[in-house]
């Protein structure tokens, strides 16, 4: 065969991999959208599911997800924001900082079944905090943290060098230095890091199963009082999230109409966390414009 | 000037401003640390309280073909043996790998070679969409559209390795390409032009210099791959079918590591020989999971001397 | 390539008192010697100038005046001022650096407002007073002839500046900070000749009020504005006398070589 032939042979073969994938690509897509689309309806999106009728809504599921993702991000972020700055302002370069990246490169490549299991051994049954939101959130956590350190730490990275020479040269302690000026150049890469791990913990079920619990018991929107049991912003009553309510109804399968809601809530899912990707490209860009050319008019 | 002096010798605001970003962002970073000790000390002394605490002996659980935990076998030890999760998980995992890597350079290859523009426009953008769906999705998707089809074209239940393998495949697809995508947009621009130079064609070209060149990274993305598809839960849970038996053929109902723990851990009491055994699979995959992030680690440490 | 001897050196001991002094100064980056026993004595309310071939280690000798070299080198030796050695691990770096000031290669301003790039410090140093703080930008904007350009716009982001008025922004951000000492490393490298002779303007103004040490790869610029030189040379102090007598009469080989052009 003539190298011609072969280099022609090769691109050809190269193009139709390509297409089986975009067929792929464009089949799961069309497959969800066109199912799912037709089977959002506001009285979708607005009323509590039901176990043994068809007709359910995912109004609580929804909310749940949003609430469980609010308060992961709220407990991790700390704790990743000052992981990141310190691996990347104070760390010393020996062994110990070595292992403690390798720590966090093992617990990002952790099942999450696993973390799930954990989540269900310490909080739920050790604490004793039962099927809750707030396990459920301590749990996703443990499977945030690793992605959210590592984007704040590379957000970091990217802030030059000359940046903490200039603050500390004047004077001013590392951590002034850090937090006045390093962070805020360093924020949009944060920010993206935080929507993109939002997207993940969104779409999360294995973990929540057995720590944030498969029901969704009805609340009271109006109530805000957090402490008392059935308000909505409770954390220690269980809730079912979004991707937890497709697995349920379609392992269980007792509820009738479980593809058609399955398919409904799974195109919200992937609208919710495309638009999580969209808005983080966009948040990012533009911050980055505000903070580098700026108004020089 | 002698107040100059003591200045000089005293700790002033930015000190303690100091000591204190010290000291919070290392609480930070020790509690980080101190999570996967715990995670990785609980999920052992559980799992290993299989063989420590019940005397189950490594070899019939690593090796024994019936899973009941409740019964005794034969034996007089209870069925645990863990094997049929085993291999299904494995061949899931090397069958999906196997089939989604030529696939994947392929497309990686379109996207950063042969037509960067177009492809890198559209498709870029669609395969990190696609590394984000939530695997439930997948799951959902493999068990009411995969399933039915399998059920139509071989007939039996539709649930088996051939459909698990299917939904990981599209599962770790977006997951290799981009990373594999990543490592070939890291070739330096020089290779190209010096391989054409010498007269090659494209193929070759893309063979010989830019493919050996990103070796590494491509091999690292399938491992990532891998990981990702052994470490799969729900979606694989889907389309499995949950019965713990050997596969027998391609569309059997069978029960992978994960499948098996997330149908397991509601039905059991903890401390019991039945919860234990599900920790003592717990174990197997944090020891994979291990061992994967060794293989990566690997192959960056090769890679990077070659260099 | 001619071979040299080290061992030879002319280092004067300037006769005015000194601001800042450096004895057996010596720095490693892990196990390389960057810089040996460098032993200076920088005159109060001069201009020392540091010259040399790239990499002779100028820029390590002056990192280490101010302490920015904590966290990458090891740096043995005394570097003495106010009577107190100030490279030990006990004194405060932050009252350190407050005292002697760095002005980098690359203009380095923050991402903030012009005004803010000044104030920001002071702030910092717990000075809120709104007047006070418009005082202080002011004045050091002038003292670093930048204040005519951007009077009208300090709201503006200092990045939108051109790279000399950056630089000179940087040094008015040190000088607003009143500091003892002013260390510049090569700060007119990345400027255009119009930029730079301002700089040097700049520089030749605030000699009266400031101890001044510059590293710079021009000799012309070294001779016009410095009163003493030092002659670096991997990583060796070779020749340290008033400029004039460095130029005109220097006394090591080496030297008469790197300023005449034959070096190497
Ligand atoms: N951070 C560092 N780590 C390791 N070696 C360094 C580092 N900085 C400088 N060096 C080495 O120390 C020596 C002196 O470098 P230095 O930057 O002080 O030279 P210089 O005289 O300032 O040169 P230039 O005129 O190019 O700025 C060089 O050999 C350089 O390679
Ligand atoms: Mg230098």
């Amino acid at each position: 065969m003539s190298r011609k032939t072969t280099d022609r042979l090769a691109t050809g073969t190269i193009y139709a991999f390509v297409g089986v994938v975009v067929a792929i690509l464009c089949g799961l897509i069309g497959y969800i959208l066109i199912t799912g689309i037709p089977d959002i309806s506001w009285h979708f999106l607005t009323s509590a599911a039901t176990a043994f009728t068809a007709g359910g809504g995912i109004r609580d599921q929804l909310f749940n997800s949003l609430y469980l993702l609010l308060l992961t991000l709220v407990i991790s972020f700390p704790f990743a924001l000052g992981c990141g700055i310190y691996l990347s302002e104070y760390a010393p370069q020996n062994w110990v900082t070595g292992l403690l990246r390798m720590a966090i490169e093992v617990l990002s490549s952790l099942p999450s079944v696993v973390v799930g299991l954990f989540g269900y051994l310490i909080f739920v049954i050790r604490f004793n905090l039962g099927f809750s939101i707030l396990a459920g959130a301590l749990a996703l956590t443990f499977f945030n943290l690793p992605i959210l350190t590592r984007s704040i730490e590379e957000a970091l990275q990217d802030v030059p060098n000359l940046q903490r020479e200039a603050g500390v040269s004047l004077g001013l302690s590392n951590w002034r230095t850090i937090t006045k000026i390093v962070l805020p150049i360093a924020l949009p890469g944060i920010l993206t890091g935080i929507i993109i791990s939002a997207g993940r913990v969104f779409g999360e079920a294995a973990a929540l199963i057995y720590t944030s619990g498969q029901s969704a018991p009805t609340v009271d929107y109006g109530n805000w009082n957090f402490l008392s049991a059935d308000s909505f912003l409770n954390p220690m009553r269980p809730a079912e999230t979004l991707a937890v309510h497709i697995w349920k109804v379609n392992t269980e399968g007792i509820t009738p109409d479980a593809v058609a809601i399955s398919a409904g809530a799974s195109a919200v899912l992937i609208v919710i966390i495309l638009i999580f990707n969209v808005g983080a490209r966009f948040l990012g860009q533009r911050l980055y414009q505000h903070l580098t050319a700026s108004k020089s008019k | 000037m002698d107040r100059m002096k003591q200045n000089l010798h005293q700790a002033s605001k930015a000190s303690y401003q100091d000591y204190f970003g010290k000291s919070i962002s290392l609480f930070c970073a020790s509690l980080v640390g101190m999570l996967v000790v715990a995670i990785l000390y609980f999920v052992m002394t559980r799992g290993l309280a299989t063989f420590t605490q019940n005397h189950i002996s490594l070899r019939s659980f690593l090796l024994g073909q019936t899973w009941n935990p409740t019964q005794i076998g034969a034996n007089g030890q209870p069925e645990v043996g863990a094997l049929p999760m085993i291999v299904t998980s494995l061949a899931v995992t090397l069958l999906a790998a196997l089939l989604a890597t030529p696939f994947a350079v392929g497309v990686a290859l379109f996207v950063t070679e042969i037509a960067p523009r177009r492809g890198g426009q559209l498709l870029q953008p669609m395969i990190e969409l696609l590394v984000g769906i939530p695997s439930v999705v997948y799951g959902f998707i493999g068990l009411s559209a995969l399933v039915p089809l399998m059920r139509h074209l071989f007939g039996g239940t539709g649930f088996g390795i051939l459909t698990g393998t299917l939904v990981l495949f599209v599962m770790v697809l977006p997951t290799i390409t981009s990373l594999a995508s990543d490592s070939l947009r890291a070739v330096p621009l020089d290779y190209h032009s010096a391989a054409l130079a010498l007269g090659a064609t494209r193929w070759q070209m893309l063979y010989k210099v830019v493919l050996r060149a990103a070796l590494p990274g491509i091999l690292t993305a399938v491992i990532f791959g891998m990981a990702r598809a052994f470490g799969e839960a729900l979606a694989v849970q889907m389309v499995i079918g949950n019965a713990v038996l050997m596969p027998k053929g391609w569309l059997t109902p069978t029960s992978t590591l994960t499948s098996q723990l997330t149908t397991g851990i509601g039905n059991t009491t903890l401390g019991t020989l039945p919860n234990n055994v599900l920790w003592s699979l717990a174990l197997i995959l944090l020891v994979m999971s291990l061992f994967f992030n060794s293989l990566v680690r690997f192959i960056g440490r090769r890679g990077r001397m070659q260099k | 390539m001619q071979t040299y001897q080290y061992d030879q050196t002319n280092i004067c001991q300037p006769t005015l008192a000194p601001a800042l002094a450096t004895r057996e100064l010596e720095v490693f980056y892990g196990d390389k010697q960057a810089l040996f026993k460098g032993s200076l004595q920088f005159p109060k309310h001069r201009i020392t100038a540091l010259i040399g071939a790239s990499g002779s280690g100028k820029s390590t000798f002056l990192r280490c005046l101010n302490r920015m070299n904590d966290r990458v080198a090891t740096v043995k030796g005394r570097i003495l001022y106010h009577d107190t050695d100030i490279n030990q691990r006990q004194i405060n770096v932050y009252q350190v650096r407050r005292q002697i000031s760095m002005v980098f290669q690359r203009p380095n301003p923050f991402a903030k407002s012009i005004r803010e790039n000044i104030a920001f410090a002071l702030k910092q140093q717990g000075l809120h007073d709104r007047a006070q703080l418009a005082a202080r930008v002011e004045t050091s904007l002038k003292a670093a002839a930048l204040w005519d350009e951007v009077k009208d716009e300090l709201d503006q982001s200092a990045l939108a500046l051109s790279g000399g008025q950056q630089q000179r922004l940087c040094i008015a951000r040190c000088l607003a900070l009143a500091p003892d000492i002013l260390l510049l490393d090569e700060p007119a490298s990345a400027l255009d000749p119009i930029s730079t002779a301002k700089i040097e303007a700049t520089l030749a103004a605030l000699r009266h009020d400031y101890t001044i040490i510059i590293v710079t790869h021009n000799m012309q610029q070294a001779s016009r504005i410095a009163d003493y030189t030092a002659f670096f040379h991997l990583g060796h102090i070779l020749e340290y006398s008033e400029t004039e007598a460095l130029f005109t009469r220097p006394q090591i080989k080496v030297t008469e070589d790197y300023i005449s052009g034959n070096f190497g």
